[in-house]
């Protein structure tokens, strides 16, 4: 596991907030996830050995929770609220128009790697629905032409980003 | 009659001009000096000042807060834990957010009263995943609090210590229930524990003697301290005292959140005063009052509700009062203040299908009539939205859910039957000619 030495600092530090190491293991995860992108197999083992535990440990917690995932995905994460409130307001058509936006089925990442569309469950913003989360950041009052005008940004931005 | 003025204790600063979430701010406003005062004190004063404020939980059960802080084991010798739910996972409910990324010092300051007044030395804040700035402004918050000395160690001179630290969730609704978050805490699955004998007053994280309250529940706790119980149960009705959030989504002119005197504003002014009625030639159809788990209502209904001199008034759904009691009454919940309206467009198969589909998604798997019925309802519902209804299908997907209710390991069970049982009692003409109606018009796709 090649994680860079500020995560890894973190990770030692986050261990000190429990009297029971076996805690540690949501935040470990968070941390790994964000640098890596996904949780791999490796990752997996590695934290179970930090955490002195047995890889199933780690296993059965990463395939529980929806927002761990062991596979990578695209570029930004759309994630739209799939939930009552918002689908009273329309969140079932501003989740079409992202995948058309960046041609892609739910959950898949997009044929230019830059997003990953997907539903998810209420997001407790209902007020102000339909709501989207693009990576960390919520977008609220979302209808079909802010989608456009989102899925626009990220693809000048995308543009914009020096080619390797 | 015209609604009540908003009375904002908890909400008193949220959108403000000018008002920021640092701690500067917030001792601008008279911030932790409710604490020093409360630090004071002898911690058995605060419960008693707890108790008799009546305040009752508002993450969703509305069990009295002083009676379970009396029940925490005091005698065990383990340390004793405060969790503070906020995972606000409950369809339909978004008011902690705005106290966990507007104003977090209110909530730090409630924690640490609470603290104080239980002996707790060690506090976590279980915030959902979907939260990262959230996580991230109470943690800055924390930083700037232990700076000050107003937690951590030897808090404002004193020999007492409390540590608060962040712990973040990672998108399972389940997490919100109390015993499955511990597990959560605890880094396992969060598959809730049964009750007797896991009861967290008792043995609770790391089987240690725990209290878990919601966000809202906490914030409230320092304004009792600030006024003292007496002077709370003054605000609101009796047994359903002081000030509560609601939040209104869906087919209103003006969604939000607002804060009133619990029981001081009917279901009818909220909607049509306060949320500015229905969308332009709409008219109201149905409404959850307490969070999607809670039973739907009818606009036209009629329930019979005793009054507290014993006499009994028949009231519709728009002159209910907001209060747990008279909720409970007309069959329904308060629940977590959740108020999710739907108007005359809205295709009611194909809503319960939307919310059949979370929970669905949710059950964390553990209870066979819980993970196989979820799945049933889910799958039946949406069956029938696509296309293949047939006339008994509403009576079938109650049969599965009269038989979740009551024989799972956690309150989940009931959540996910509650939905399916009042719809089908209540739109059961739907759901019956399903089949054959024409579907009603500029409506929106829901499953
Ligand atoms: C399925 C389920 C989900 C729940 N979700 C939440 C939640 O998101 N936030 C919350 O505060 N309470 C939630 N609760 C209620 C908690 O179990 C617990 O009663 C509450 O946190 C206690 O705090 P209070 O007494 O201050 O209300 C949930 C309960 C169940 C059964
Ligand atoms: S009732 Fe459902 S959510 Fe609760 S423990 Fe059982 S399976 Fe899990
Ligand atoms: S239903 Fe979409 S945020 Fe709650």
């Amino acid at each position: 596991m090649n994680l860079r030495p500020a995560t890894l600092a973190q990770i030692d530090e986050v261990i000190t907030h429990y009297p029971v190491k076996r805690s540690a293991v949501l935040p470990l995860l968070h941390l790994i996830q964000e640098e890596a992108g996904y949780i791999s197999n490796e990752a997996i083992e590695w934290v179970a050995q930090k955490l002195e535990l047995q890889p199933i440990n780690v296993y059965e917690v990463v395939t529980f929770y929806p927002m761990f995932r062991q596979k990578p995905i695209g570029r930004r994460h759309i994630k739209v609220c799939r939930t009552l409130s918002c689908a009273l307001t329309g969140s079932y058509q501003v989740c079409e128009q992202f995948q058309k936006e960046f041609g892609c089925a739910p959950g898949e990442i997009s044929p230019d790697g830059e997003a990953t569309v997907e539903f998810v469950e209420c997001l407790a913003s209902c007020g102000t629905g339909p709501v989207v989360m693009i990576d960390d950041d919520l977008h609220e009052k979302v209808d079909c032409a802010r989608a456009r005008e989102l899925s626009d940004q990220i693809k000048a931005a995308a543009r914009a980003r020096p080619q390797p | 009659m015209p609604a009540p003025q908003q009375r904002r204790l908890i909400f008193a600063h949220i959108d403000e001009p000018g008002y920021t979430r640092d701690l500067a701010c917030y001792r601008k406003h008279g911030g932790y000096e409710v604490m020093k005062r409360a630090f004071a004190r002898p911690p058995a004063e605060l419960i008693d000042e707890v108790k008799k404020s009546g305040l009752r939980g508002r993450g969703g059960a509305g069990f009295s807060c002083g009676l379970k802080w009396t029940l925490v084991d005091r005698k065990s010798g383990k340390p004793i834990y405060l969790i503070v739910n906020a995972d606000e996972s409950e369809p339909g409910t978004f008011k902690d957010r705005y106290i966990l990324h507007q104003d977090p010092h209110q909530l730090l300051e409630g924690m640490m009263i609470t603290c104080w007044a239980n002996n707790v030395q060690q506090a976590y804040i279980y915030i959902r995943g979907e939260m990262p700035h959230g996580a991230r402004i109470l943690e800055t918050a924390i930083a700037e609090a232990r700076a000050a000395n107003l937690c951590g160690p030897n808090i404002l001179g004193t020999n007492y210590s409390c540590e608060i630290y962040v712990h973040r969730g990672a998108g399972a609704y389940i997490c919100g229930e109390e015993t499955g978050l511990i597990e959560s805490l605890e880094g396992k699955r969060p598959y809730p524990r049964i009750k007797p004998p896991y009861f967290p007053a008792v043995l609770g994280l790391y089987q240690c003697p725990t209290i878990v309250n919601n966000v809202e529940t906490l914030c409230h706790v320092k304004h009792i301290a600030d006024m003292g119980g007496d002077a709370y149960a003054q605000i609101g009705t009796p047994n359903n005292t002081g000030t509560r959030l609601l939040c209104v989504s869906g087919h209103v002119r003006r969604p939000g959140y607002y804060e009133f005197e619990v029981g001081k504003i009917t279901m009818g002014q909220l909607l049509n005063e306060v949320c500015g009625g229905p969308l332009p030639g709409r008219t109201f159809k149905a409404v959850i009052p307490g969070g999607s788990s809670a039973k739907v209502l009818r606009f036209g209904e009629k329930f019979k509700i005793k009054q507290k001199d014993g006499s009994v008034v028949e009231l519709g759904v728009e002159d209910l009062p907001m209060d747990f009691d008279t909720l409970a009454a007309a069959g329904t919940m308060g629940g977590s203040g959740g108020v999710i309206v739907m108007d005359d467009s809205t295709d009611m198969v194909a809503a319960l299908a939307n919310i059949n589909a979370f929970y669905a998604h949710e059950s964390c798997g553990q209870c066979t009539p819980c993970r196989e019925g979820s799945l049933w309802m889910k799958k039946i519902s949406s069956r029938m939205v696509h296309g293949e209804a047939r006339p008994e299908d509403g009576e079938l997907i109650r049969t599965v859910a009269d038989q979740i209710a009551g024989r799972t390991i956690c309150a989940f069970g009931e959540a996910c039957s509650w939905p399916t049982q009042s719809f089908v009692a209540k739109f059961g003409e739907e759901f019956k000619g399903y089949a054959s109606a024409p579907k009603s018009t500029g409506s929106m796709p829901l499953v």
